[in-house]
């Protein structure tokens, strides 16, 4: 747990002096927390055994929400929390209908669902602009609206913080009753009935916190990319945050950190030097992570220190 | 409490699987504070018993009453609230917790698991966690992994979540079977002494009539679907027709 905590805060400063150090990294960074964000979700959802592969619909409605509503109401202090709610509650609402579904039929049922939103983000052309986007408008933060370079430090610095809570707030939930309950449905969901624990609603509440969490992530994306598409809530969109989840380990809430950066670095460094060949790196990438670091990156960096 | 008013009571019970009448005509009254034993060969439906009575089955006849009220058609969770507890034949326990968070996670299940961000092995809970697995003699294994214990071990770790839950009727499916001869004895006495202790009325499916003998205060002769014979243990065991009939098959079941 110390080691946990250790390892956080020298991630943390790491970021810092990265973004410091090459400023154009910081770009690509705030990204990789955002989506780190949103695969904190997907590793709640992992220890209860299930696997989401449509969890970029919440990333789309954080996005999508700030893209709306940023012409009326550009306040980014507004916009986040907002964004979250959205989530939560669209969490609620399929999450009713989904937790009554295990494994490949939750999965796809996901799926299904982010589909039904990229088609609607797609075909409402008058509301959404179809795949062209939405280039979101000015933004305000506390009111102020600062400078280009000051507006990027500030949306890294909002992205870190709010990796840092949701990261703690994943780790004493997953220690708690309610988290144990939720690694109690991968491996004995009737005992749970029998001690009259209402496993259902167990994951739903694990449901709706992955919601809230993707709103949120893509709430930041929406803001740092400042142009949104339906292509965030395409398919390929939510593997990437499972694919992520894997890379970096669903052994610690420090895991989608770890595999979000890796996974962002890799792709602008591996994109400029081998433009074609991206997909067959992550492709190498993930079979070797499975094959020889089934914990991810955090699996081999608890090792090592343990060594 | 009034005597006249069995703990549980079951009247008609009928299920039948297909062809097979896994229960057909049960009749029982279980009185409070006793032991009872069922015993009766393979098939002849005791767990189907225990998962009708503790709501996982739903008769298609009949009627359970529990404390005077009726209990089918309630869902396990419900039916668990009311006070009956159960372990399983398979024992059912979180195998990739430690023993302590099986059992901590039983406790947090009667006090409330919805806190999101305190712990579950909070100083309390782990305290009392602690406490249940020292009277069920499992305190040594505390931190070991569900999964890598031994039967004698999880069946009765198993019975220890379901005394957790604090039932006034425990329902215990073969909570011997599958353990070496060696400890069984030892098991059973430390489950006796736990289970006095509480107070809590239990009913028992067990295939070693020395175990019968020794701990129950009544048998039920469970045959076929149906209840061939009821009563203390010298009367019933000693009946020829049991003990050519049931006995007979059972030991070499
Ligand atoms: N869920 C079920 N579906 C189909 N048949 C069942 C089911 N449960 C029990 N049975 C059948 O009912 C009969 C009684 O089973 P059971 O109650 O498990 O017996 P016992 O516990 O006495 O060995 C058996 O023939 C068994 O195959
Ligand atoms: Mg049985």
């Amino acid at each position: 747990m110390r080691r946990e905590s250790l390892l956080a805060a020298l991630g943390a400063i790491g970021l810092v002096a990265c973004a410091w150090a090459v400023p154009w990294l910081k770009f690509v960074l705030t990204i990789a927390l955002a989506k780190g964000i949103a695969v904190l979700g997907i590793l709640l959802l992992l220890r209860a055994g299930q696997v989401s592969f449509g969890h970029s619909m919440f990333l789309a409605l954080g996005a999508y929400t700030v893209a709306f509503l940023a012409p009326s109401a550009p306040e980014v202090l507004l916009l986040l929390p907002l964004a979250g709610l959205l989530g939560a509650g669209l969490g609620l609402v399929l999450g009713l209908f989904l937790v009554r579904y295990r494994d490949i039929f939750f999965g796809m049922l996901n799926l299904a669902f982010a589909m039904v939103m990229y088609s609607l983000l797609e075909k409402l052309y008058a509301l959404t602009k179809g795949t062209d986007g939405i280039r979101v408008a000015r933004l305000t933060f506390a009111g102020l609206e600062p400078d280009r370079p000051t507006q990027e430090w500030i949306m890294f610095g909002i992205a870190l913080g709010l990796a840092i809570g949701f990261g703690l707030l994943v780790r004493f939930y997953l220690a708690s009753p309610m988290g144990r309950a939720l690694a109690g449905i991968k491996t004995r969901e009737t005992r749970l009935e029998f001690m009259g624990v209402p496993a259902r609603r167990v994951l739903l509440a694990a449901y709706v916190l992955s919601a809230l969490m993707g709103g949120v992530g893509g709430a930041l994306i929406g803001m740092t990319t400042r142009h949104v598409t339906p292509q965030l809530a395409y398919w390929t969109s939510s593997g990437e945050l499972v694919f992520i989840a894997i890379l970096g380990g669903a052994g610690s809430a420090l895991g989608p950190f770890l595999g979000a950066t890796a996974f962002e670095l890799v792709r602008v460094y591996a994109a400029a030097a081998v433009a074609d060949a991206w997909q067959m790196i992550l492709g190498g990438v993930l079979l070797v992570v499975i094959l020889f670091a089934p914990g991810g990156i955090w699996g081999i960096l608890a090792r090592r220190r343990q060594a | 409490m009034s005597d006249a008013l069995p703990l549980l009571s079951a009247r008609g019970l009928r299920l039948a699987f297909g062809g097979v009448k896994a229960a057909d005509g049960i009749d029982l009254d279980v009185r409070h504070g006793e032991f009872l034993a069922i015993i009766g060969p393979n098939g002849a439906g005791k767990t189907t018993f225990i998962n009708m009575a503790t709501g996982y089955l739903r008769p298609q006849a009949g009627r359970i009453e529990f404390e005077g009220q009726p209990i089918l058609g309630l869902s396990p969770r419900a039916i668990v609230r009311r006070g009956i507890g159960r372990s399983f034949q398979l024992p059912q326990l979180f195998t990739e917790h430690t023993v302590l968070e099986n059992a901590a996670l039983a406790i947090a299940a009667r006090r409330g698991i919805w806190s999101p961000l305190a712990p579950l092995l909070r100083p309390r809970w782990r305290d009392e966690a602690m406490e249940l697995l020292d009277r069920f003699g499992l305190r040594g294994i505390a931190e070991s992994r569900a999964d890598s214990l031994n039967e004698g071990a999880r069946k009765l770790a198993d019975i220890a979540m379901a005394v957790a839950l604090e039932p006034s009727l425990l329902l215990m499916d073969e909570p011997t079977s599958g353990v070496a001869a060696a400890e069984k004895m030892l098991i059973v006495e430390t489950l006796v002494r736990v289970l006095r202790s509480t107070g809590v009325t239990a009913v028992f499916v067990e295939h070693d009539m020395d175990v019968v003998a020794r701990f129950a205060d009544r048998v039920a002769v469970w045959s076929q679907g149906r209840i061939a014979a009821l009563g203390p243990p010298a009367e019933v065991l000693a009946d020829p027709v049991v003990q050519r009939d049931v006995i007979g098959i059972a030991t070499h079941a």
